[in-house]
């Protein structure tokens, strides 16, 4: 098992990774494809909202904030 | 008569995508382009129309259409919900989609944002698909340039196949360029050859297998290619809106059927499902537009976005980010009070210093004494009191949340705000929806179409109504400067009302939020949908722009409608004060029937009357009721505003009084324009109702708790 094999809302603020598989299904599957997190795409989280939840990340440039519902349904290699 | 949408084909579609084209030859352009990259601008600098525009995501939700002439041809311009693919994820992704793909526009410019413009190309990449009639203009190449970042727009347009133009539309610069090229790939003065995406082998195989019966059947009507791959990947939405556009369904036909099912057999050998086929068509399309990136952009400086990154950490911080925000309301609100509190009492003056000078015209012309009472003392004071009281707050209030607006931190709000969104079961972009009801609650309620579950589009416009409008913010500002702030010293008085106004909001918000709630687990059952936020980059606001944008656009519109309805208004307090019967007013008997009521509910039949009337546009309620007092009381003068509280104590007004006014003005029925959105936006009457009733039954209740509460404790 790889230890840096994660869902992405486990990602810790400052770090980067790369989207490994989206376990989402339907329109949100499309919605996370329209953002551009296909396979080998690289994220970084970037921040957390004042709550806690949603956690914004850099992706392809832009920031995007999910919940962790959603983040928890894309899963990342976390690069070191 | 030109050509009507209804011959042009564009007339299957939505009543919103109807174009009417005032001669033969002019030409349709489609505006697309993902959310927040400046298409609104760019629409408005080449139509000349005041299309709002705001930084963040999702603000045009309607069609909006305008003409713009070049080289002594028109062209109709169609500014398209902002969307970052055709794939159909929401409401207004699909009426972007369903334009250009069947509103047969003559050419479609994909507005694209410099700084993003990896992202930017799916866009753009999946519009070559249907058509070839592109142009891409590569738009806040100013923004780029402060942050390093260097386009090779020839070397795009090379790639794309198609021109590229690039603009700053803030300062119109390139807008002349893009126009040139609009005119010529209409008149086919450029032949164009979009790059064609190439996919997987065996997706390529299966495309070639349905290809020719596609092509068959619908020739140049749309591009075979497209549709034979839209078919294999069974997009629902899609396949009806096509349907409905060629008026007969594909799948009809036996020869299209057969080939449908032997492409999807080639597909399933090689263990290409439904899910997987999207999949590699989308990771196709993007790693198209990363190579298309690379050869054509360079970013010299690969941290531009760090200034950004450090505001965000500020403005969304766990400890600062609420306070920041409340801070910043409290600073708007500051600034308004203080600021419109003179030039009230200037207007007012110079008002009714006219009202001197047409009373003794009157009085010269030896007009009978009713006609005087008519429209001086009915029509012109009313109207006198809508401009004074209610013209400063709005024109200080709105430019300055407009600048906020540009500035690109509404969408930090929606960031800050959306856990507690998600906790009453309601969509994070509800906050956005909100934000746009202080502008105005039909406006509001249009924007919830930005919210794609229709359960928590219908909270989000129920709600809508608990943030005051900017109809409703001078009534809260007025009683506050009139009643409240004169009882505290001096230094003090701005500081008071200001955290007495932040408070009320706080309120509706936090209403909003527990009715949310209460939908959600009621008559609108449900989890809380997905959904993802763009935090768009932060802009430098275009401070004049602002100025005029929202003293033009909103505050003259809206006090123009106010206007219009303090005149019969007026008219009507004027009329009923003055025709008695056994020895009261109609006035005084409509008051006294709706006293009994108003009274438990902290109000007097004067102030709950006011409402009523000001059904049609809420920035009457105060005219009306001092109009209504003086109509009834011993004060018949007012010079100024310093009178207004005296003459609202000697009506029995208490502080409670006023905080019931603020708290029924914040929660009551919506006003007339924003119930007729809401039937328009619902398609339902059964909505309507509840829209109305909740606030109004909420505001009702909150009244009743508070008025009884200070009265049982014995207060006052």
């Amino acid at each position: 098992m790889n230890n840096n094999i994660i869902p992405l809302n486990f990602l810790p603020l400052g770090k980067k990774a790369k989207v490994k598989v989206l376990i989402s299904d339907g329109i949100m599957r499309r919605r996370m494809l329209d953002l551009g997190l296909t396979n080998g795409t690289e994220i970084e989280a970037l921040q957390r909202s004042p709550s806690g939840d949603p956690v914004a990340y850099d992706i392809r440039g832009a920031v995007i904030a999910l919940r962790s519902e959603e983040a928890s349904k894309v899963i990342v290699e976390a690069i070191s | 008569m030109g050509l009507t949408s209804q011959s042009t084909g564009i007339g299957v579609l939505d009543s919103e995508l109807r174009i009417e084209r005032s001669r033969v030859d002019d030409k349709i352009i489609a505006l697309a382009g993902n959310p927040n990259v400046g298409k609104s601008t760019v629409f408005n600098s080449l139509t000349g129309l005041n299309q709002h525009t705001g930084n963040w995501p999702g603000k045009t939700v309607t069609n909006a259409q305008g003409k713009c002439i070049h080289k002594d041809k028109n062209f109709i311009m169609v500014d398209l919900p902002g969307t970052y693919s055709l794939m159909a994820n929401s409401v207004e992704e699909e009426v972007a989609r369903d334009f250009i793909c069947f509103g047969n526009p003559d050419a479609t410019i994909i507005v694209t944002d410099a700084t993003c413009l990896e992202r930017n190309l799916n866009l753009v990449l999946q519009t070559l698909e249907i058509t070839s009639n592109v142009v891409v203009c590569v738009n806040l190449l100013d923004e780029a340039k402060k942050k390093k970042i260097s386009i090779d727009l020839k070397e795009l347009s090379y790639q794309l196949g198609v021109p590229v133009i690039g603009t700053s539309a803030r300062s119109g610069r390139g807008l002349g360029a893009l126009m040139d090229a609009v005119y010529e790939v209409t008149n086919q003065e450029a032949a164009s050859t979009p790059l064609q995406i190439t996919y997987d082998d065996t997706i390529e195989e299966a495309i070639r297998i349905l290809e020719p019966a596609i092509w068959d059947l619908l020739k140049d009507r749309l591009s075979s290619r497209w549709v034979a791959l839209k078919l294999l990947d069974e997009d629902e939405i899609l396949l009806q809106a096509l349907q409905k556009y060629l008026d007969f369904e594909l799948t009809s036909d036996e020869n299209i059927l057969q080939k449908i099912k032997e492409a999807k057999d080639r597909l399933e050998i090689a263990g290409i499902d439904h899910n997987v086929l999207r999949d590699k068509v989308v990771s196709a399309i993007i790693s198209t537009a990363e190579k298309i990136c690379s050869e054509s952009i360079t970013i010299e400086n690969e941290k531009y976005n760090h200034i950004d990154r450090k505001i965000d950490r500020i403005v969304t911080s766990r400890i600062f980010g609420i306070p920041i925000m409340i801070g910043l309301l409290g600073i708007v609100f500051w600034l308004t009070i203080t600021g419109a509190n003179y030039p009230s009492e200037m207007i007012a003056k110079f008002l009714f210093w006219i009202e001197g000078w047409l009373t003794e015209f009157f009085i010269w012309l030896g007009t009978p004494s009713w006609v005087h009472g008519v429209f001086i003392m009915g029509i012109y004071r009313t109207l006198a009191w809508v401009v004074s009281v209610m013209l400063p707050p709005m024109a200080i209030f709105f430019p300055l949340f407009t600048l906020l607006e540009d500035l690109g931190y509404l969408p930090r709000v929606a960031f800050n705000l959306d856990n507690y969104f998600k906790k009453s079961c309601a969509h994070g972009k509800q906050a956005l929806t909100m934000c746009m009801g202080f502008g105005c609650n039909a406006a509001g309620i249009i924007g919830c179409r930005i919210i794609d579950s229709p359960r928590e589009r219908l909270i989000a416009m129920i709600t809508n109504n608990f943030v005051p409008c900017n109809g409703r913010f001078p009534t809260l500002i007025a009683i506050i400067t009139m009643f409240f702030a004169g009882v505290v010293a001096s230094p003090f008085q701005s500081l008071v009302s200001t955290l007495l106004l932040t408070g009320v909001i706080v309120y509706g918000v936090f209403m909003t939020l527990v009715i949310s709630k209460i939908l959600s687990k009621t008559i609108l059952k449900g989890l809380p949908s997905s959904f993802t936020l763009e935090l768009p980059p932060y802009r430098k606001p275009q401070i004049g722009r602002v100025i005029i944008r929202s003293v033009f656009d909103r505050t003259l519109f809206v006090l123009a409608r106010a206007v219009l309805i303090a005149v019969p208004a007026g008219l009507i307090i004027w009329i009923t004060a003055n025709i008695h019967i056994g020895g009261s007013s109609i006035l005084s008997y409509c008051a006294g029937f709706l006293n009994p009521f108003a009274k438990l509910i902290g109000l007097d039949g004067y102030i709950l009357m006011a409402f009523i009337l000001g059904f049609p546009a809420n920035e009457i309620v105060i005219p009306i009721i001092i109009m209504s007092y003086m109509a009834t009381g011993n004060i018949m003068e007012l010079d100024g505003l310093d009178q207004l509280r005296e003459l609202l104590v000697s009506h029995g007004w208490t502080w409670v009084t006023a905080v019931c006014t603020m708290l029924f003005s914040l929660m009551h029925w919506p006003c007339g324009t924003t119930c007729w959105t809401i039937k328009k936006e619902s398609q339902s009457w059964k909505w309507t109702a509840v829209s109305f009733l909740i606030p109004t039954v909420t505001g009702i209740i909150t009244c009743f708790f508070v008025a009884n509460t200070v009265r049982l404790i014995g207060l006052i």
